[in-house]
């Protein structure tokens, strides 16, 4: 991707770790509710505070919507094992995590792109959330904080962990996998996918290498990255001080890297040589899971069509690439879209009015009252600017265009009245239109701005530019241009 | 399999760690003898020709026991009362503790 | 009077079960100081519990099967609003939010929780010699341990505190005590008994099981607590067997095989070590006794039975390790304050565990730990494989199998503690069991040469529990 190639000769290799809070009723492994923000430790129960004697048993849920997760992405779908990852903390219970480690429900998957590419998916399975600490005094960071308080509330949520292949190249790719993994979380129901909220979290692994080599360069972890915009601004940090380490003779060392918001860097949190001893081992308290084909087969039968399906649905509806239908379905306007070209609206118009004048949702816009103003619109009865007026009062409370249009006064010029304005503009602009008719493409195509400009500013924006643009095209062909 | 070297002084001081433990040298001397000699007598499995066994995470053949994804009808969940009142410290309604002083491993 | 006539009594209106409470109530006032068998009595708890039963008589409702009859738990069980201690100074004066399934099926059948008995810490020890709060004695010989973990409860039963107690059973800790009290003790089926609310040790071996004086009582109460339970995951989808109809069944045309492995002896070519001959004398004299009574019994080889103490103290303390990490000063039980938190859970867990539960989790941390897991968990487990194979290929001509409960008859007070290792053997028996998740219980046959008790060990494949109970009740009848 050569236009993300941010710095010269080197080329930035990135795979990413997605955590997904799944949409759940209840918890991973116990009854309370899979519900925080609220009051703190309110959905707790002797199973989301490890208390002792308590036991786990395992959502069918999470189950079934981590499938889904594998089955939009493509992955093996395999029997899976939970293990202990034993580490002390105090936001976690047990003082251990039960999470999938050897041998994960969802194996070897793809993502596809917007734009066709794929990107490999190397697992993606089912762990719980901890529980949240809020640290007090130092101004309420970490390392300064007098004391910390802790709540439940989230422990025991079920995550799904996807981690993608190091098959991206920039900040770009990075930002387009984790989009069109959204849309397919949120598509399917597993999540809300709110990375805001921190209901979904990314871990980078970034690396360089020079370009035209084909090794992996060391990675480096970088950690708290809680938007997209700082994921994109945390890559390219990362990437920059890694270039410059090896630019400089030295070498990048294997590390886990905290991003920060506030001074825009990477610090250091620790090398590879203090990784932690998490000492995995299965998980006594719960059995295998092993997903019959039939589940699976009633799983994927229910699933909602996937956003790469919608883009290829309006596309070949459109009748254009699937990459120029990826806002649009990325809106879930797609169906509208669709059902509006079916209606016989020209798919041109339509998808020009989702991306530029849908921004804030459809509202009470439905597919037949869109069809029938972009009928109106290309039928020369609205200008540009009036159909974009009615359809501001389509999404505001719905209704028939055509009454929307005569409430505004908007009635179509009458085209003779429109060429005796441009007669009269080019009469009254004789170095333009010279520029015009004898102009190249470039100076023609600025004249022809030109002259629309001065009939949208003698009708206050009425007239229809392309009718206009045909009546000038008309007259200089008249002149045997 | 490679002859193990004796668990020492130093591997017992690091598991301790792991473990949040702390001893005192005494009881470190103490305990490097005592699991070292169990550890001697765990010696007598290495004579055993284990290629092909699969491990033995649980004596029971299940698998797949699920629950469905309901809240527990009647008064299980309702502890928060309890709970927060057994805790060693608490305040305004979540657990207290000295600072964590970094994040988790 | 037996657990299950007391019931009678009870449910016919023939006695009251404050009576029986009562009853019990200065039993224990009579002997308790000296045996320690109790961490807590609930007398005010019990009588209060026995009344409700005797009001329900009254109404015309039926209690249940343990109407009225008082039963002691081990201080793992969780009780709610009643102290939960394991023995440990840690969750001194704990008292958990709910209780244990086995607990709430107990009160479901009409029992009166009587007290919570005392226990090696965590259940780890043979000799409830490792209580944060002081040793228990033998009943039969105050001078002697009462076997362990589960002293307490086999003590209570051994004193005639209570007619039942439930134990837990990781590697032997319902058996051996049984074995050493002179009472019955079982080891269900792994999943036959739920766990929910059993504060864990070794997660893929540990099952609650009854004590009891008689092998009908065991049935009963084993009964009474078992069959599925949706809040463990590792519970057998089956209803609690029917074992009180089958004791009178006798044993002819059964096979059961004596496991030469577990024999000792100059003459048993592999063996474990450290079987005492009197011990071994009495297995042999239940051997000709089930004979006599219509079985087949021969010799049975169960190979990798002699690993099984090795991988018990692999798995037990790895799993023991990851499961007492939650015992850290943030949540419940005692917090030794510090600086930070790391410090903080290193200052309680420090103060708040004894030395053989710290022993335990250092050297599970050990074998799951980096570069070791494989040379130790892993082989372990693989080992455990290879011990359940074994008795599956002795299944294939037993039914049933028979060894010592214990290598010998209860020892002296602070016989073993200075030597980890020697107090581990005293569990060389019953361990192969846990492993292979296989049913085993301890039924007094005679005595040794010190006059105390011999137990042996009934073992059955997975779910046999009704044979096993059958040659128990032969034994039992049989016993010199």
């Amino acid at each position: 991707m050569s236009d993300q190639a941010l710095i010269p000769g080197w080329e930035v290799v990135i795979g990413l770790e997605v955590h997904a809070e799944l949409a759940t009723v209840t918890k991973m492994f116990s009854s309370a509710l899979n519900r925080f923000g609220g009051e703190p430790n309110t959905n707790i129960d002797p199973v989301s505070l490890g208390l002792p004697g308590s036991l786990p048993v395992l959502n069918e849920k999470a189950v079934e919507l981590a499938i889904r997760v594998g089955l939009a992405l493509d992955c093996v779908i395999q029997p899976s094992v939970f293990s202990r990852k034993n580490y002390f903390y105090p936001d976690m219970p047990k003082d251990f995590q039960i999470s999938q480690y050897d041998l994960p429900i969802n194996g070897i998957g793809s993502l596809e792109l917007p734009d066709g590419r794929r990107i490999g998916i190397e697992r993606a399975h089912l762990e719980e959330d901890t529980g949240k600490s809020t640290h007090v005094g130092g101004g309420g960071r970490i390392h300064e904080a007098g004391h910390s308080l802790i709540d439940y509330n989230r422990s025991g949520v079920p995550l799904i962990e996807i981690v993608s292949a190091p098959d991206m190249r920039g900040a770009e790719d990075a930002r387009a996998y984790v989009s069109e993994l959204r849309s397919i979380l949120v598509a399917i129901g597993a999540s809300d996918g709110k990375m805001e909220e921190g209901s979904m979290r990314v871990d980078c692994n970034v690396s360089v290498r020079r370009q035209g080599t084909t090794e992996l360069g060391t990675r480096c972890e970088v950690k708290n990255i809680n938007s997209l915009r700082s994921m994109g601004r945390a890559i390219e940090y990362e990437a920059r001080r890694q270039v410059d380490l090896l630019e400089s003779g030295e070498r990048v060392q294997q590390q886990t890297r905290h991003w920060n918001e506030d001074d825009g860097r990477t610090h250091k949190l620790r090398s590879k040589e203090e990784a932690y001893d998490y000492r995995y081992f299965p998980e006594p308290d719960l059995v295998p899971v092993e997903p019959s084909e039939e589940w699976i087969a009633e799983i994927r039968a229910a699933l909602p069509m996937l956003p790469r399906e919608r883009r290829r649905r309006l596309a070949d509806a459109a009748g254009v690439e699937p990459s120029d239908t990826a806002l649009t379905v990325q809106r879930g306007m797609d169906d509208l879209a669709v059902d509006a070209i079916a209606a016989g609206a020209d798919a041109e118009r339509v998808l020009v009015h989702v991306e530029n004048n849908l921004a804030d949702g459809a509202g009470e816009l439905t597919a037949a009252p869109f069809a029938a103003l972009v009928a109106m619109e290309t039928g020369g009865d609205l200008t540009a600017t009036q159909a974009k007026t009615v359809l501001a009062d389509l999404v505001a409370s719905g209704g028939d265009p055509a009454a929307h249009a005569a409430a505004h006064g908007f009635e179509a010029m009458d085209t003779s009245e429109l060429e005796a304005l441009v007669d009269r503009i080019i009469a009254q602009h004789p170095d333009d239109w010279d520029g015009f008719v004898g102009g190249d493409d470039k100076e023609r195509r600025k004249k022809a701005g030109f002259f629309v400009g001065q009939v949208m500013k003698a009708t206050r924006g009425q007239a229809d530019g392309r009718i206009v643009n045909e009546l000038l095209a008309q007259r200089a062909d008249g002149q045997g241009a | 399999m490679p002859e193990k070297p004796r668990l020492n002084r130093e591997d017992v001081a690091h598991v301790a760690d792991l473990a949040r433990l702390a001893l005192t040298d005494d009881e470190l001397d103490a305990f490097t003898g005592q699991l070292a000699d169990v550890l001697d007598h765990a010696a007598d499995l290495e004579a055993l020709d284990l290629d092909g066994v699969p491990p033995m995470a649980n004596p029971l053949p299940l698998v797949n026991v699920l629950r469905l994804d309901e809240p527990e009808p009647g008064t299980r969940a309702d502890i928060r009362a309890e709970v927060l009142d057994a805790a060693p410290s608490v305040e305004d309604g979540r657990f207290r503790v000295p600072p964590v002083l970094g994040e988790a491993p | 009077m037996s657990a299950r006539s007391t019931a009678d009594a009870v449910r016919a209106g023939e006695r009251s079960a404050r009576s029986v409470v009562e009853e019990h109530l200065a039993a224990i006032d009579a002997r308790e100081d000296e045996i320690h068998a109790f961490n807590l009595v609930m007398a005010d708890e019990a009588l209060t519990q026995a009344d409700d039963v005797d009001r329900r008589i009254a109404e015309g409702e039926d209690p249940g099967p343990l109407a009225g009859v008082p039963v002691a738990l081990k201080d793992n069980l969780c009780t709610r609003g009643i102290d939960t201690t394991c023995g440990s100074r840690i969750l001194e004066g704990w008292r958990p939010p709910y209780d244990a399934t086995a607990v709430e099926r107990l009160v479901a059948a009409g029992a009166v929780v009587i007290g919570k008995t005392n226990c090696d810490e965590f259940a780890m020890g043979s000799s409830t010699e490792n209580s944060a709060f002081g040793p228990t004695r033998n009943p039969l010989d105050t001078s002697r341990v009462p076997g362990g973990s589960s002293g307490g409860s086999a003590a209570a039963v051994a004193a005639g505190f209570a007619p039942l107690a439930l134990g837990s059973d990781t590697g032997g800790s319902i058996r051996q005590p049984a074995a050493l009290c002179g009472t019955v003790g079982v080891k269900p089926t792994y999943g036959r008994v739920s766990r929910y609310g059993l504060v864990a040790f070794g997660s893929s071996l540990d099952q609650v099981g009854p004590f009891a004086a008689s092998v009908e009582d065991a049935a009963l109460l084993l009964e009474a607590i078992g069959g599925h339970d949706p809040r463990d995951s590792t519970s057998i989808p089956e209803a609690s067997p029917d074992l009180l109809g089958v004791l009178g069944q006798g044993v002819e045309g059964l096979r059961i095989g004596i496991i030469s492995e577990l024999m000792g002896g100059p003459d048993q070519a592999a063996s474990v070590e450290g079987i005492a001959e009197d011990v071994r004398a009495r297995v042999e004299q239940a051997a000709e006794a089930l004979a006599a009574a219509g079985a087949t019994v021969e010799h049975a080889s169960v190979p990798s039975t002699i690993y099984g103490l090795s991988a018990y103290y692999l798995i037990a303390p790895a799993e023991a390790s990851s499961n007492l990490a939650r015992f850290d000063g943030v949540r419940f039980g005692l917090r030794v304050d510090a600086d930070t938190a790391p410090e903080m859970n290193t200052a309680t867990r420090t103060a708040g565990f004894g030395d053989e539960v710290k022993r335990r989790i250092m050297l599970g941390t050990y074998a799951l730990s980096a570069g070791y897991y494989d040379a130790y968990y892993g082989r372990s487990q693989k080992v455990r494989t290879l011990i359940q194979r074994d008795f599956s290929r002795a299944y294939e001509s037993f039914d049933l199998l028979l060894s010592p409960t214990a290598p010998t008859t209860a020892f002296p007070l602070g016989d073993k503690t200075d030597d980890p290792m020697l107090m581990y053997l005293a569990d060389v028996c019953t361990i192969p069991s846990n492993l292979a998740g296989h049913p085993a219980m301890s039924v007094p046959f005679g005595t040794g040469d010190d006059g105390l008790p011999v137990g042996v060990q009934v073992l059955a494949p997975a779910l046999a529990e009704a044979t096993m109970f059958r040659a128990a009740a032969v034994l039992e009848g049989t016993a010199p």
